[in-house]
Protein backbone atom coordinates (compact mmCIF):
# COMPACT_ATOMS: atom_id res chain seq x y z
CA UNK A 1 0.00 0.00 0.00
CA UNK A 2 2.53 2.39 1.06
CA UNK A 3 5.13 1.87 -0.82
CA UNK A 4 6.55 4.89 -1.63
CA UNK A 5 7.56 5.64 2.19
CA UNK A 6 9.50 2.41 2.16
CA UNK A 7 13.63 2.98 2.22
CA UNK A 8 15.75 0.51 0.17
CA UNK A 9 17.43 -1.83 3.07
CA UNK A 10 20.51 -0.93 1.07
CA UNK A 11 20.26 2.43 1.52
CA UNK A 12 20.03 2.38 5.54
CA UNK A 13 22.95 2.23 6.82
CA UNK A 14 24.06 5.15 4.69
CA UNK A 15 21.09 7.06 6.21
CA UNK A 16 21.84 6.30 9.91
CA UNK A 17 25.57 7.08 9.22
CA UNK A 18 24.24 10.90 7.43
CA UNK A 19 22.19 10.84 10.64
CA UNK A 20 25.10 10.13 13.34
CA UNK A 21 27.61 12.91 11.15
CA UNK A 22 24.76 15.20 11.64
CA UNK A 23 24.24 14.63 15.68
CA UNK A 24 26.46 17.50 16.88
CA UNK A 25 26.30 20.04 14.49
CA UNK A 26 23.20 22.34 16.43
CA UNK A 27 22.76 25.76 15.58
CA UNK A 28 22.85 28.63 18.77
CA UNK A 29 19.04 28.91 18.44
CA UNK A 30 18.31 25.16 19.11
CA UNK A 31 20.69 24.80 22.16
CA UNK A 32 18.88 27.93 23.11
CA UNK A 33 15.63 26.21 22.62
CA UNK A 34 16.68 23.28 23.82
CA UNK A 35 17.96 24.93 27.54
CA UNK A 36 14.52 26.84 27.33
CA UNK A 37 12.38 24.23 27.44
CA UNK A 38 14.64 22.10 30.09
CA UNK A 39 14.24 25.05 32.33
CA UNK A 40 10.21 25.46 31.83
CA UNK A 41 10.42 29.29 32.07
CA UNK A 42 10.91 32.00 29.31
CA UNK A 43 14.91 32.86 29.00
CA UNK A 44 15.66 36.74 29.61
CA UNK A 45 18.55 38.12 28.31
CA UNK A 46 18.80 41.23 30.52
CA UNK A 47 19.21 37.94 33.19
CA UNK A 48 21.77 36.62 31.40
CA UNK A 49 23.75 39.90 30.69
CA UNK A 50 23.20 39.96 34.41
CA UNK A 51 24.40 36.92 35.20
CA UNK A 52 27.20 36.93 32.94
CA UNK A 53 29.41 40.26 34.25
CA UNK A 54 28.59 39.54 37.82
CA UNK A 55 30.89 38.06 40.16
CA UNK A 56 29.07 35.27 41.71
CA UNK A 57 31.25 35.22 45.87
CA UNK A 58 34.84 34.04 43.46
CA UNK A 59 37.53 35.70 42.09
CA UNK A 60 36.04 35.39 38.77
CA UNK A 61 32.67 36.06 36.44
CA UNK A 62 32.67 35.05 32.80
CA UNK A 63 33.77 38.50 31.52
CA UNK A 64 36.78 38.47 33.34
CA UNK A 65 38.04 35.93 30.70
CA UNK A 66 35.16 36.30 27.95
CA UNK A 67 35.29 40.15 28.01
CA UNK A 68 32.49 42.49 28.13
CA UNK A 69 30.71 42.46 25.84
CA UNK A 70 32.31 38.74 24.49
CA UNK A 71 32.40 40.14 21.35
CA UNK A 72 36.06 40.41 20.74
CA UNK A 73 38.91 37.59 21.65
CA UNK A 74 39.24 37.10 25.36
CA UNK A 75 41.77 35.90 27.44
CA UNK A 76 42.37 33.22 29.99
CA UNK A 77 42.55 34.70 33.16
CA UNK A 78 45.31 32.87 34.71
CA UNK A 79 47.05 31.55 31.53
CA UNK A 80 46.87 34.53 29.48
CA UNK A 81 45.79 32.50 26.39
CA UNK A 82 43.34 33.91 24.19
CA UNK A 83 39.76 33.19 23.80
CA UNK A 84 38.06 33.28 20.70
CA UNK A 85 34.71 35.62 20.54
CA UNK A 86 31.92 33.99 22.38
CA UNK A 87 28.60 35.59 20.76
CA UNK A 88 27.56 33.38 17.99
CA UNK A 89 27.48 36.46 15.75
CA UNK A 90 31.09 37.20 16.10
CA UNK A 91 32.03 33.59 15.82
CA UNK A 92 30.44 30.83 13.73
CA UNK A 93 31.73 28.10 15.95
CA UNK A 94 30.21 28.81 19.34
CA UNK A 95 27.57 26.99 20.35
CA UNK A 96 26.70 24.31 17.65
CA UNK A 97 27.46 21.99 19.46
CA UNK A 98 25.45 20.57 22.56
CA UNK A 99 28.14 18.24 24.16
CA UNK A 100 30.94 21.07 23.73
CA UNK A 101 28.71 23.76 24.97
CA UNK A 102 27.59 21.24 28.49
CA UNK A 103 31.41 20.71 28.60
CA UNK A 104 32.21 23.95 28.40
CA UNK A 105 29.32 25.52 31.01
CA UNK A 106 30.22 22.39 33.60
CA UNK A 107 33.78 23.41 33.82
CA UNK A 108 33.38 27.42 33.54
CA UNK A 109 30.17 27.39 35.70
CA UNK A 110 32.22 25.41 38.86
CA UNK A 111 34.99 28.12 38.55
CA UNK A 112 32.86 31.03 38.77
CA UNK A 113 29.97 30.05 40.52
CA UNK A 114 31.21 27.37 42.38
CA UNK A 115 28.13 25.15 41.22
CA UNK A 116 26.50 23.71 37.46
CA UNK A 117 24.45 26.72 35.89
CA UNK A 118 20.82 25.40 35.95
CA UNK A 119 19.09 25.41 32.57
CA UNK A 120 17.47 28.44 33.23
CA UNK A 121 20.88 30.04 33.94
CA UNK A 122 22.35 28.97 30.61
CA UNK A 123 18.90 29.83 28.51
CA UNK A 124 19.15 33.17 30.00
CA UNK A 125 22.94 33.60 28.86
CA UNK A 126 22.53 32.28 25.66
CA UNK A 127 19.36 34.44 25.14
CA UNK A 128 21.36 37.32 25.95
CA UNK A 129 24.64 36.14 23.63
CA UNK A 130 22.32 36.26 20.88
CA UNK A 131 21.36 39.58 21.07
CA UNK A 132 25.01 40.92 20.49
CA UNK A 133 25.47 41.47 16.77
CA UNK A 134 27.70 43.21 14.54
CA UNK B 1 80.62 38.17 0.86
CA UNK B 2 82.76 34.70 -0.26
CA UNK B 3 83.88 34.39 3.72
CA UNK B 4 80.35 34.56 4.57
CA UNK B 5 79.16 31.50 2.20
CA UNK B 6 82.01 29.74 2.95
CA UNK B 7 81.19 29.99 6.92
CA UNK B 8 77.35 29.70 6.16
CA UNK B 9 77.15 26.72 3.90
CA UNK B 10 79.27 23.97 6.47
CA UNK B 11 76.49 25.90 9.67
CA UNK B 12 73.35 25.00 6.88
CA UNK B 13 74.65 21.38 6.29
CA UNK B 14 75.37 20.85 9.91
CA UNK B 15 72.13 22.00 11.09
CA UNK B 16 70.07 19.66 8.39
CA UNK B 17 72.08 17.04 9.88
CA UNK B 18 71.38 17.71 12.61
CA UNK B 19 67.46 17.78 12.23
CA UNK B 20 66.40 14.13 12.63
CA UNK B 21 68.04 14.53 16.24
CA UNK B 22 66.51 17.62 17.46
CA UNK B 23 63.54 15.04 18.75
CA UNK B 24 66.04 13.78 21.37
CA UNK B 25 66.61 17.51 22.55
CA UNK B 26 62.85 17.67 22.93
CA UNK B 27 62.11 20.29 20.34
CA UNK B 28 59.39 19.43 17.84
CA UNK B 29 57.70 16.99 20.15
CA UNK B 30 54.28 18.72 20.00
CA UNK B 31 51.69 16.62 21.00
CA UNK B 32 49.46 14.76 18.41
CA UNK B 33 46.42 12.97 19.90
CA UNK B 34 43.86 14.93 18.82
CA UNK B 35 41.72 14.71 22.13
CA UNK B 36 44.53 15.62 23.92
CA UNK B 37 44.90 18.73 21.88
CA UNK B 38 41.52 19.63 21.74
CA UNK B 39 40.96 19.01 25.71
CA UNK B 40 44.07 20.60 27.03
CA UNK B 41 45.12 23.63 24.86
CA UNK B 42 41.78 25.82 25.29
CA UNK B 43 43.21 27.55 28.53
CA UNK B 44 46.88 26.81 27.49
CA UNK B 45 49.16 25.38 24.82
CA UNK B 46 49.05 21.48 24.27
CA UNK B 47 52.64 21.21 26.68
CA UNK B 48 54.55 18.48 25.13
CA UNK B 49 54.54 15.49 27.10
CA UNK B 50 58.43 15.40 27.51
CA UNK B 51 58.42 18.57 30.06
CA UNK B 52 57.51 16.18 33.05
CA UNK B 53 57.86 12.84 34.51
CA UNK B 54 55.13 10.42 33.80
CA UNK B 55 54.02 10.15 37.80
CA UNK B 56 53.26 13.90 37.12
CA UNK B 57 51.17 13.54 33.97
CA UNK B 58 49.51 10.63 35.77
CA UNK B 59 48.73 12.86 38.84
CA UNK B 60 47.24 16.41 36.73
CA UNK B 61 44.89 13.68 34.79
CA UNK B 62 43.98 12.13 38.23
CA UNK B 63 42.74 15.65 39.34
CA UNK B 64 41.67 17.18 36.58
CA UNK B 65 38.48 18.98 37.94
CA UNK B 66 40.72 20.31 40.48
CA UNK B 67 43.33 21.65 37.90
CA UNK B 68 45.56 24.96 39.57
CA UNK B 69 42.15 26.68 40.64
CA UNK B 70 40.33 25.81 37.30
CA UNK B 71 37.41 22.76 36.37
CA UNK B 72 38.96 21.23 33.67
CA UNK B 73 37.04 18.16 33.67
CA UNK B 74 36.90 15.68 30.26
CA UNK B 75 34.53 13.37 30.41
CA UNK B 76 35.69 9.02 30.97
CA UNK B 77 35.99 8.26 27.92
CA UNK B 78 38.50 10.82 27.13
CA UNK B 79 40.08 10.87 30.49
CA UNK B 80 41.14 7.30 29.26
CA UNK B 81 41.99 8.08 25.66
CA UNK B 82 44.53 10.44 27.15
CA UNK B 83 45.96 8.64 29.67
CA UNK B 84 46.93 5.72 27.58
CA UNK B 85 47.88 7.49 24.99
CA UNK B 86 50.28 9.59 27.47
CA UNK B 87 51.57 6.38 28.74
CA UNK B 88 52.45 5.26 25.71
CA UNK B 89 53.98 8.24 24.09
CA UNK B 90 56.09 10.06 27.37
CA UNK B 91 59.84 10.71 26.34
CA UNK B 92 60.67 12.35 29.47
CA UNK B 93 63.27 14.88 28.00
CA UNK B 94 66.78 13.96 29.27
CA UNK B 95 66.90 17.39 31.65
CA UNK B 96 63.99 16.75 33.32
CA UNK B 97 64.81 15.06 36.73
CA UNK B 98 62.95 15.83 39.57
CA UNK B 99 58.98 15.78 39.81
CA UNK B 100 58.38 19.57 40.28
CA UNK B 101 56.60 20.58 42.89
CA UNK B 102 52.68 20.98 42.54
CA UNK B 103 53.63 19.23 39.32
CA UNK B 104 53.74 22.58 37.58
CA UNK B 105 56.88 23.04 34.61
CA UNK B 106 57.58 26.05 35.45
CA UNK B 107 58.41 25.21 39.22
CA UNK B 108 60.89 22.59 37.67
CA UNK B 109 64.57 23.05 38.26
CA UNK B 110 65.40 22.83 34.40
CA UNK B 111 62.79 25.77 33.67
CA UNK B 112 64.09 27.65 35.86
CA UNK B 113 67.31 27.61 34.27
CA UNK B 114 66.73 28.10 31.19
CA UNK B 115 64.61 31.44 31.87
CA UNK B 116 66.98 32.30 34.62
CA UNK B 117 68.12 35.53 31.92
CA UNK B 118 64.08 36.94 31.93
CA UNK B 119 63.63 39.54 34.23
CA UNK B 120 61.26 39.17 37.16
CA UNK B 121 59.15 42.14 35.67
CA UNK B 122 59.08 40.27 32.34
CA UNK B 123 56.65 37.27 34.01
CA UNK B 124 53.89 40.18 35.02
CA UNK B 125 53.62 42.07 31.32
CA UNK B 126 50.28 42.19 30.19
CA UNK B 127 51.07 40.11 27.14
CA UNK B 128 52.83 37.37 29.03
CA UNK B 129 50.83 37.78 32.47
CA UNK B 130 52.06 34.32 33.27
CA UNK B 131 55.31 31.43 32.78
CA UNK B 132 52.52 29.04 31.77
CA UNK B 133 52.02 31.21 28.55
CA UNK B 134 55.23 29.58 26.80
CA UNK B 135 53.52 31.27 23.54
CA UNK B 136 54.03 34.80 24.34
CA UNK B 137 57.65 34.52 23.84
CA UNK B 138 58.11 31.37 22.20
CA UNK B 139 56.26 31.97 19.14
CA UNK B 140 55.72 28.42 17.46
CA UNK B 141 55.30 27.23 21.19
CA UNK B 142 52.51 25.04 19.96
CA UNK B 143 54.15 23.09 17.29
CA UNK B 144 56.92 22.13 20.32
CA UNK B 145 59.66 24.51 19.02
CA UNK B 146 60.96 26.19 21.98
CA UNK B 147 63.80 27.04 20.15
CA UNK B 148 65.58 30.01 22.07
CA UNK B 149 66.87 31.40 19.03
CA UNK B 150 63.12 32.14 18.04
CA UNK B 151 61.95 33.61 21.48
CA UNK B 152 60.74 37.27 21.51
CA UNK B 153 59.80 38.83 24.39
CA UNK B 154 57.14 40.94 24.04
CA UNK B 155 57.40 44.61 25.62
Amino acid sequence: MNMTTRIPPILLPLLLAAAMAGAHAATPAELAANYASQSGTAPAAARGEQFFTSRHGREWSCSTCHGTPPTNTGKHASTGKAISALAPAFNADRFTDLAKSEKWFRRNCNDVVGRECSAGEKADVLAWLLTLKK
Amino acid sequence: MRTSVRTTLPLLALLLLAAPFARADGYRSAPTLPKYVQECSSCHIAYPLGALPNASWHRLLGNLPRHFGTDASVDAATLKEITTWVDANTETWKRVGEQPPADRITRSAWFERKHREVEPAAWKRAAIKSPSNCAACHPRAEEGDFNEHRVRIPR
